[in-house]
């Protein structure tokens, strides 16, 4: 019958991809919507806040929130009222519309992104088989929610925010998504279920030299893509008041911090997926499905075992993200770009070519076997290590090549430059 | 089937919508809103602005842009090779070595012409 139509014509495409919408699969996707999206997250991301205030408070040798409830537990709760009976202020020459999409569009981005994660076994909202490639493309919504913020404010603070956080924001997305190169080059697929899976099979990706190094490039390039310290020049308030928010109060501001924390979450999220072997307990070791059986109750607690293992990882990640933020102090405008396109880029680029040598190395045989990660880590390591010291030896090279020290830096660096080229 | 997955993504995203302005109804509904001259001006500490704000900017990020395009068509095009490794060996990985040569003599270029000096 389908013969007989044009195969081209859109109705026999459409008739093809004929959407099976059953009772079970519209409860699942309700319960992540309502339950996970609307409810969870939100809720998690209001007690990272508090949870952030009461860790950086420790970190400074103070109390933090305590007042509002025990332990200062119902701040959120409070904060939320505080935001929501605020005046809502728009400057007067700001462009009406933009000022109110961008916070949107950030909020959109950070939910967007957590779609594609797979908390455990089967537990993934969707699991799309271009994930990582859509997960990419909804984490780079968010630069463009904070431009807009900046340049529809029409203040001059906040347009320089704008400005630094789109020089910043372009910069560090080419290591993150580079750095993500050698994760897809070892699940053999772009479906974050399927990279889950082959961790299982292959041990933790970050138990690799070049899975080691693609995850502080991605680490350091995420924490850069959501703004933190030491990476906030886009919203350092001592020179340029609150950069691309400062037109913002009350609950759209409220929006922002919300997108932020959120992205911080979902990043940890992402992270852990793609090289902490999600909610495997052990590096290198299986975790077996039936460890305590093979019926569905039984399934479903190991499954459980799972995802507080992954949330663990998770919380481990946003600790390091507060005590990051706590610990380190601004970069300056130039170094940050330096940072992201003179050591992180060329390493995340020579690094896919390393993740090319463990894949023949280790995961070509097929099963993960001791001698075979060793031997590994014999060949990859060395490399690794020879790679960052090359980088950082070429970059102090130009910083004090020259006759003075600045002034010419690239005519020094040149042939230093051509000679390290086929790294 | 597959089809299904971007249904959801597609209610996510509406979901997503409304929660980022389901709060900005209620702050219309129950925020004050008392609008006066000196609250609605820019804040740029106090003192009134001068010139106009939404000027033209640097050219040096239009390089930025270029360099940033050049390098994310390089990560679309390393994606389906990544994803298609195991069946394709070893001489897929001395094509790519190749490919990042290229691209990496790119940036050495680019580098060594000082458009990556931030000043």
């Amino acid at each position: 019958m389908i013969e007989l139509l044009d195969p081209t014509s859109p109705l026999v495409w459409a008739q093809s991809q004929a959407v099976d919408l059953g009772w079970g699969l519209a409860l699942r996707w309700g319960l992540w919507l309502v339950v996970g999206f609307l409810g969870l997250f939100p809720g998690i991301v209001a007690y990272m806040v508090w949870l952030e205030r009461k860790a950086a408070a420790r970190f400074q040798d103070r109390i933090g929130p305590n007042r509002v409830g025990p332990l200062g537990l119902l701040q959120p709760i409070a904060d939320a009222i505080k935001l929501l009976t605020k005046e809502n202020l728009v400057p007067a020459g700001a462009d009406g519309l933009v000022h109110l999409a961008a916070p949107v569009l950030v909020i959109v981005s950070a939910f967007l992104m957590l779609a594609v994660i797979p908390f455990a076994v089967g537990m993934a909202p969707v699991d799309l088989p271009s994930g990582l490639l859509y997960l990419m493309a909804a984490s780079s919504l968010s630069p463009l929610g904070v431009f807009l913020a900046g340049w529809s404010s029409r203040n001059k603070y906040s347009l320089l925010g704008a400005m630094r956080a789109v020089a910043q924001l372009v910069s560090y997305e080419i290591p993150q998504v580079l750095a993500v190169i050698p994760i897809v080059l070892w699940g053999g697929s772009l479906s974050l279920v399927a990279i889950f899976d082959k961790q299982v099979e292959f041990g933790w990706f970050i138990a690799s030299p070049p899975g080691l190094l693609a995850f502080l490039i991605m680490l350091i390039a995420s924490i850069a893509e959501l703004n933190r310290t030491p990476f906030d020049i886009p919203e350092a308030e001592s020179e340029i008041i609150a950069g691309y928010h400062t037109e913002y109060s009350g609950m759209r501001f409220g929006l922002f911090f919300l997108a932020e924390y959120l992205s911080v979450f979902a990043v940890g999220c992402l992270v852990t997926a793609l090289y902490l072997g999600g909610g495997m307990p052990l590096p290198l070791v299986r975790f077996p499905m039936n460890l305590l059986g093979d019926s569905l109750p039984r399934l479903i607690l190991v499954d459980m075992v799972l995802l507080a293992v992954f949330m663990f990882k998770v919380l481990l990640f946003i600790l390091f993200m507060f005590w990051v933020r706590v610990t380190l102090l601004r970069l300056r405008v130039d170094r940050l770009m330096n940072f992201a396109w003179k050591y992180l880029t060329p390493l995340a680029i020579v690094n896919i070519l390393f993740a090319g040598i463990w894949y023949e190395c280790v995961i070509r045989a097929g099963v993960l076997t001791l001698g075979g990660w060793l031997w590994g880590w014999v060949v990859t390591g060395p490399l690794v290590v020879f790679a960052v010291w090359l980088v950082v030896w070429i970059n102090r090279r130009l910083l004090l090549g020259g006759p003075a020290g600045v002034g010419r830096p690239s005519l020094g660096g040149t042939r230093v430059d051509a000679g390290a080229a086929p790294g | 089937m597959i089809i299904n997955n971007y249904i959801f993504i597609g209610l996510l995203l509406l979901a997503a919508i409304g929660f980022a302005l389901a709060p900005l109804l209620v702050v219309r509904l129950i925020a004050p809103r008392k609008r006066s001259l000196s609250k609605s001006e820019p804040y740029e500490c106090g003192v009134l602005t001068v010139g106009e704000t939404w000027i033209r900017f640097r050219i040096q990020y239009y390089i930025y842009a270029l360099m940033f395009v050049v390098f994310d068509i390089e990560a679309l095009f390393l994606f389906p090779w990544a994803a298609a490794y195991a069946g394709l060996g070893l001489f897929a990985l001395v094509e790519m070595v190749v490919f990042l040569v290229f691209l990496f003599l790119g940036l050495v270029y680019a580098w060594a012409k000082g458009v990556l000096r931030w000043a």
